[in-house]
């Protein structure tokens, strides 16, 4: 069957069920309403005064029943300094287990140590956000026996609450923890943040671990994690590399076609109804996204206006921005750099959501949903708007869908910035490898040669037209780009599905075929 | 165009090519070595680039090592042009 986008899904998939194609952005959402019903979390019972401690993080695996075909969950908020998701998959492993199907909510480059398991038939299964490095490759070289699912934010939330997503064992890292298991991650030595990605794991798994590196006294201040909530609390030497989980502050790119691509995006965002006193703001943390929160601050002062709330992914940027009074509030799902942990540790209008509050579309109202303004990358971006944030040029899985069509889905203004191409590949161009985020929910495309406006806006284009701006049609942009690099050559690709891309909903939006090794 | 000598133009900056010039005896043909990091997407051209290039500069017998990082089709052509007039000793005039 063909989704909306003219995409071909399979009607059904071995040990998944039936599949949903994608029908359009708000299609589900406007009934009010979703026909899946929640299933109920787990009731569970302790003895008064029983402890929880355990010796080893094998220990508590042991006591929380692992067996074949379970699901084993992780949070991706240690990000390349992660030293739990490996370790745990390791004793799993040694154990014997067998058939496990991993539901992080990301996955980094420090996973691939995992590789051997997918090998071996320890790891059979994966639902994350995210998928890079070795494992990406080797995912889109056909290693895992079922399709992996790449879902957003706010649809992993969706995907629990439904139980398509079914948790056994959750393993939860955090940089303090009290004996009862009430956690967080905004102090301590391998301090990072917000734990946003990780509550409804704690609220859904049969079984849920915390694991420190840093023991407190009874409580824990804040409990991002609530220890009615957790099963086994472990310490352990260390939860992983503090360099690589949150360093310093995070700093504006230097990179002139970075720069160049972020003023022309500010310029359009001031020239659009959506930059006005108290509008909501988020950025990416990537070179060009970053780099648009600059300008954007300078407007802000030298126009004096004021925003409400920044909300997402939050860096060090976003911080100083609220403390000069820019913004009232700070929304944080996922912290970027170590002064942010600190920020959120003691300014009470830094607030930690979790991930159903962040972007959730199946409840009362998701914060993405009362955005104005979001700006996001692409790896690849399409004369339709589609954007592929998942698969690279040569069709592995490295990248993430996160919160892109979360965010694009509930902004007023959606902002894509990119180079318009990439060394010689072309990012702007006639039809994307991987439709993650669709072009229904795109307002512009930012490049360094023009801006590209979607026709669904007219009335945006001319604003943009009217303030002096390069707007340029994105087919006109498309051919410009392949005029300079050259037509590649397309990736040739094998007929089975490796990787199903959910939209926030749940409907299929696209697939991955694996690819065909040359 | 005769070639005297190993000459190379170019980087391994991203967005550049390196490319290495030797001259081989006559009747050897071309030996050309290719490395890209966009070779699926575009091996093939630089390929007939190359070749068409050398047909151009009347370069029959040589050895190439082209290490590319994803250059432009005018970078190419530059890298090429300026190896291959070093290795034949001609000056920037």
């Amino acid at each position: 069957m063909k989704n909306a986008l003219g995409i071909e899904i399979p009607e059904y998939i071995e040990g998944m069920g039936a599949l949903e194609p994608y029908k359009g952005a708000w299609e589900k959402l406007q009934k009010g309403w979703m026909d899946e019903t929640t299933v109920p979390p787990p009731n569970k019972a302790k003895m008064p005064h029983a402890s929880k401690m355990c010796e080893t993080l094998k220990d508590a695996i042991l006591k929380a029943d692992p067996h074949d075909g379970m699901t084993v969950s992780f949070h991706h908020h240690l990000r390349s300094g992660d030293g739990i998701l490996v370790e745990a998959i390791k004793i799993l492993a040694e154990l014997g287990i067998k058939d496990i199907t991993l539901a992080s909510s990301s996955l980094t480059s420090a996973h691939d140590p995992i590789l051997p398991y997918l090998k071996d038939g320890t790891i059979t299964g994966i639902w994350s956000s995210g998928i890079r490095g070795e494992l990406g490759k080797a995912i889109a070289e056909g290693v895992l026996p079922k399709p992996v699912v790449i879902h957003s934010h706010g649809g992993r939330v969706r995907d629990v609450h439904t139980g398509r997503i079914r948790i056994d064992l959750a393993i939860l890292a955090a940089s303090a923890a009290d004996c009862e298991g009430n956690a967080t991650g905004s102090h301590g030595p391998s301090a990072f943040g917000s734990m946003g990605y990780a509550a409804i794991d704690s609220w859904y798994a049969k079984q849920v671990v915390v694991v420190t590196d840093n023991l407190v006294d009874y409580p824990c201040v804040p409990p991002s994690i609530r220890q009615n909530y957790v099963d086994y609390v472990v310490k352990v030497d260390s939860i992983g590399d503090p360099t690589k989980i949150a360093s310093g502050t995070t700093r504006i790119t230097k990179s002139p076609m970075d720069l160049q691509i972020a003023r022309l995006a500010a310029k359009a965002i001031i020239a659009s109804d959506s930059f006005k006193q108290g509008f909501s703001f988020q950025v990416g943390a990537g070179g060009a996204s970053l780099a648009v929160a600059k300008f954007i601050r300078e407007a802000m002062k030298e126009k004096e206006v004021k925003g409400s709330f920044l909300l997402g992914g939050v860096t060090s940027y976003c911080v100083d921005m609220l403390n000069e009074g820019l913004f009232n509030s700070i929304f944080d799902v996922q912290s970027f750099d170590a002064a942010v942990s600190s920020s959120l540790l003691n300014n009470a209008y830094h607030i930690e959501i979790p991930a159903g509050l962040y972007a959730n579309p199946f409840n009362c109202g998701c914060m993405t949903n009362k955005l104005d303004i979001v700006v996001l990358g692409a790896l690849e971006v399409d004369t339709d708007f589609n954007v592929n944030v998942i698969t690279g040029s040569e069709g592995a899985v490295r990248g993430a869908s996160g919160g892109h069509s979360d965010t694009a889905s509930g902004a007023n203004l959606t902002v894509v910035v990119c180079p318009s191409f990439r060394g010689r590949i072309p990012i702007v161009k006639k039809q994307v490898h991987t439709v993650v985020t669709p072009g229904e929910t795109i307002d512009v495309v930012v490049t360094e040669r023009g801006i590209c406006v979607n026709p669904r806006r007219p009335e945006l284009r001319k604003s943009l037209e009217e303030a002096g701006l390069p707007v340029k049609d994105i087919e006109v942009l498309a051919e410009e780009v392949e005029k300079i690099t050259g037509k590649s050559k397309d990736i040739e690709c094998e007929d089975r599905i490796v990787g199903l891309v959910e939209y926030r909903d749940g409907t299929i939006i696209d697939v991955i075929r694996q690819v065909k090794q040359l | 165009m005769i070639l005297k000598e190993k000459a190379q133009a170019g980087t391994f900056e991203s967005s550049d090519i390196l490319i290495m010039v030797e001259p081989l005896e006559a009747g050897a043909g071309r030996k050309i070595e290719l490395k890209s990091i966009v070779m699926q997407q575009y091996g093939d051209d630089i390929l007939q680039q190359l070749h068409r290039e050398l047909d151009a500069l009347g370069v029959q017998d040589v050895r190439i090592i082209a290490n590319d990082k994803g250059a432009l089709a005018l970078t190419i052509s530059a890298r090429l042009e300026t190896a291959i007039k070093r290795s034949a000793g001609i000056k920037a005039s």
